[in-house]
């Protein structure tokens, strides 16, 4: 009985492992929990443009891209597991998609050779690519979003935050503390006051934290949430009557899946967003082709051009676009995890090119080295519109102040390195 | 008559009262040292050891530890996410100020440290038990991991909050960070529970288990016999965070090697050791492994059957794992209450007579 069961548990798991051919783009995803709404249509978006990459042009290079899903629930323990199950597939390059499920990973990709993507979150030195030679975080990250939600402020309150309030409403998690640096070395830049207020994962519970806030009456609010405690922020920031307009989220508060449970409360709320929003790109009518229309979309296609949904089929081309560059690099379209390494480090995307994909002005241009492996870090801000149930763009990409950040992520690069041991490399 | 005990005569006192009074039991338990020690590193593959085996040991260490508690002392306790935090946090203060120790002694006196943290947080054992207990060790379970977020100091003021195992080696051999090989984690984490389960298991036959068992059966009976409900107690807590205690430090150092504590140690944790115990048997040591074996690679067996073989949507697998296994802790507990170990013993009746009933 019990060797029977080992037995079985031996070919199940031998059965896992996906044949080795193609080109493999484990998508680390989560579906459940309370993060599966937001994580849910990010894997769709992801999945989907390789599909239609598949289906319209064959793959890349000739060569069709595999994206095997595994549930990881924004759990770091299963997302070891996922990583453990999926690398020995030829996994090219990880998207794990959560900051805790990133910290994991960076020493192991380091040492197994995979370059890791992390758009818009993970560990912000990461940028450092001297240090982080295998962690790639482009367009953008946590301490680009934080500096320019307060570009935006200084904007919105005539270039001066003297004096001012802002309250920091964060996920009490590795995601939510990473602003906080930066924040703190901005109030003293600005002369702005900064008050945090943690709201321990999942966040379902907020009452106190928005008592405090309705209390002290911050200037703004900044809100670095995730999942359902977005809804929750949103709707306490309603129920305390907060001024829509100075709630203002990090991109991953910024999917309709957070506003649309404040229903007309939630009219006004701004975040920042790394990508363009809506679905008027010519890009979609190629998907609605070969992919929407031959029932081939992923989950349905029910989440298309929604704004997590569009950040997941950014993230997918950042890595298709590196893949096409590793793939001319090496001269062969079958390429490893070091070749996709050097076609990430040498990637280039330019606004004509995003305009060639159908997606002009979708994403911002950037080009990554070897000493930046952020890109240009710029965001733009978007507003919801409640009646139309719309994300509209109220600023063009906005450039953060790299004077303050860059001191910061090569000191947090180079206490890194002392910890570990790394001789930073780029000389 | 698989279970043979036909000429398995004893003639001492000694040979009576071992672990293993069946031959063919103590067989088994030396093939299954001698897989675990001397097959299984050379085979062990990164998957099989990050994915089953590892966490298997690990949550069989924490069980055991609760089921000191749980199950031979008699009090509930939900504070284990707490306990193993303390574990964890405690390797990584002493191994990032004193490199030059030994990790693994890090790791033993992190327990120690546990196990203080467990008396503390045990004393109010003293005037409260059964429910009110479980929540004044609930309160442990959130001060913790409150602790350990809101402090600086215990995560060496890192921007993110993170507390990641630096690169430790024993005897030229990497044990500790990336580098670590997967055989090098698999015996680590395999010499920590096969000794800690001997201690247990010496421990829970000898006068403290009996101590600590007359207190779980009738504690007022135990005071009068002669037991002191003081140290009775406080011992079964300090073994028990102990061995909780280790759990996390390994957890965090060997397994993981990156976390954090709301996330890693949050009271999903205890429920989940809790839960281990309870489906094992509860003053079992056997039970303690089997509860871990259910909990850990069940789940992961699951997955790759339903999404590996069959095919399906990752969140309908998700789903259905959920309810496949809460199914499973609901039928189990239904057939047979004392657990695994109970049904294991059952099983073993039965199959010393087997085929005749009678």
């Amino acid at each position: 009985m019990k060797l029977r069961f080992a037995a079985a548990v031996a070919a199940a798991m031998m059965a896992a492992a996906p044949a080795l051919a193609d080109l493999t783009v484990p998508n680390l995803s989560y579906r459940t929990g309370p993060y599966g709404a937001n994580g849910n249509q990010y894997a769709d978006g992801f999945n989907d443009y390789f599909t239609l990459l598949n289906e319209r042009d064959g793959g890349i290079g000739g060569q069709r891209v595999l994206t095997p899903e595994c549930e990881t629930a924004y759990n770091t323990e299963k997302g070891v597991e996922c990583y453990e199950s999926t690398k020995g597939s030829g996994a090219l390059v990880y998207n794990p998609f959560s900051t805790g499920i990133t910290y994991q990973l960076i020493p192991k990709v380091s040492s197994d050779g995979i370059p890791m993507l992390t758009p818009g979150y993970g560990r912000t030195s990461a940028k450092d690519g001297s240090v982080f030679q295998w962690v790639f975080n482009p367009p953008a990250n946590y301490w680009d979003g934080a500096s320019v939600i307060v570009k935006h402020l200084l904007d919105v309150n005539g270039g001066d935050l003297n004096g001012k309030t802002i309250a920091l409403v964060y996920h009490n998690s590795a995601f939510g503390k990473e602003p906080i640096r930066t924040l703190e070395e901005l109030s003293k830049k600005h002369g702005f006051t900064l008050t945090q207020i943690p709201v321990d994962p999942p966040g379902q519970e907020q009452k106190s934290q928005w008592l405090q806030i309705r209390r002290e009456k911050p200037d703004h609010v900044i809100l670095y949430g995730w999942g359902v405690m977005n809804q929750a922020a949103i709707q306490e920031a309603a129920n305390i009557r907060y001024p829509m307009e100075n709630l203002i989220g990090i991109w991953w508060a910024g999917g309709e899946v957070d506003v649309e449970p404040a229903g007309a409360a939630a009219n006004g709320y701004k975040s920042a967003t790394f990508n363009g929003v809506g679905m008027d790109y010519p890009f979609y009518g190629d998907l609605k082709t070969h992919v929407l229309d031959a029932n081939k979309a992923s989950g349905g296609g029910q989440h298309v051009g929604k704004a997590m949904y569009s950040r997941g089929m950014y993230a997918a081309l950042v890595i298709a676009e590196g893949i096409k560059k590793a793939q001319e690099l090496a001269g062969t379209p079958e390429i490893t995890p070091a070749q996709m390494r050097d076609g990430l480090e040498a990637l280039e995307i330019t606004e004509a090119r995003m305009a060639e994909l159908g997606l002009p002005g979708f994403g911002q241009p950037f080009q990554l080295s070897c000493q930046n492996h952020g890109g240009s870090g710029m965001g733009m801000i978007q507003q919801w519109d409640a009646s139309a149930k719309q994300w509209k763009l109220i600023t063009e990409f906005i450039q953060p102040d790299e004077e303050v950040l860059q001191p910061l992520i090569t000191a947090d690069a180079q206490a890194f390195a002392a910890e570990n041991n790394i001789q930073p490399r780029c000389n | 008559m698989l279970y043979r005990e036909a000429g398995d005569f004893k003639t001492s006192y000694r040979d009576d009262s071992q672990t293993f009074p069946l031959k063919l039991d103590r067989m088994g338990y030396w093939v299954t040292l001698a897989v675990a020690f001397g097959v299984i590193p050379f085979v062990i593959t990164d998957y099989w050891a990050n994915a089953v085996l590892v966490p298997f040991l690990i949550y069989a260490i924490a069980a055991l530890g609760l089921n000191i508690l749980v199950g031979y002392g008699g009090q509930v306790s939900l504070g284990t996410g707490g306990f193993m935090a303390v574990g964890a946090y405690a390797t990584y203060k002493l191994s990032t100020s004193f490199p030059e120790i030994s990790l693994l002694i890090h790791i033993l006196l992190a327990g120690g440290i546990t196990a203080a943290v467990g008396v503390f947080f045990g004393l109010p054992s003293l005037r409260i038990k059964g429910f009110y207990l479980a929540v004044a060790t609930l309160a442990a379970q959130f001060f913790l991991v409150w602790l350990f977020n809101k402090v600086p100091w215990f995560y060496n003021y890192s921007a993110s909050g993170q507390i990641t195992a630096p690169e430790r080696t024993f005897l030229g051999y990497v044990i500790s960070g990336p580098a670590t090989s997967a055989s090098a984690k698999y015996l680590v984490c395999l010499v920590f529970a096969v000794g800690l389960a001997w201690v247990a298991r010496n421990l829970t036959r000898g006068t403290a288990g009996r101590k600590w068992m007359a207190i779980r059966d009738m504690d007022i009976a135990a005071e009068i016999i002669g037991v002191n409900p003081l140290t009775a107690k406080m011992s079964a807590f300090a073994v028990s965070s102990f061995f909780i205690g280790i759990a996390g430090a390994l957890l965090f150092s060997i397994y993981l090697g990156a976390a954090e504590a709301s996330e890693t140690f949050g009271i999903t944790k205890s429920f989940l050791v809790l839960f281990m115990v309870i489906i094992g048997g509860l003053g079992s040591i056997f039970g303690s492994f089997a509860g871990a074996a259910f909990l850990v690679v069940l789940p992961v067996f699951l997955k790759n059957v339903l999404v590996g073989a069959f095919g399906w949507p990752t969140d309908l697998a998700a789903h259905i794992e959920l309810m496949i296994v809460g199914a499973l802790i609901v039928f189990f507990l239904i057939v047979e209450p004392h657990g695994l170990a109970q049904l294991w013993r059952l099983t073993k009746e039965k199959l010393r007579l087997w085929p005749f009933p009678h």
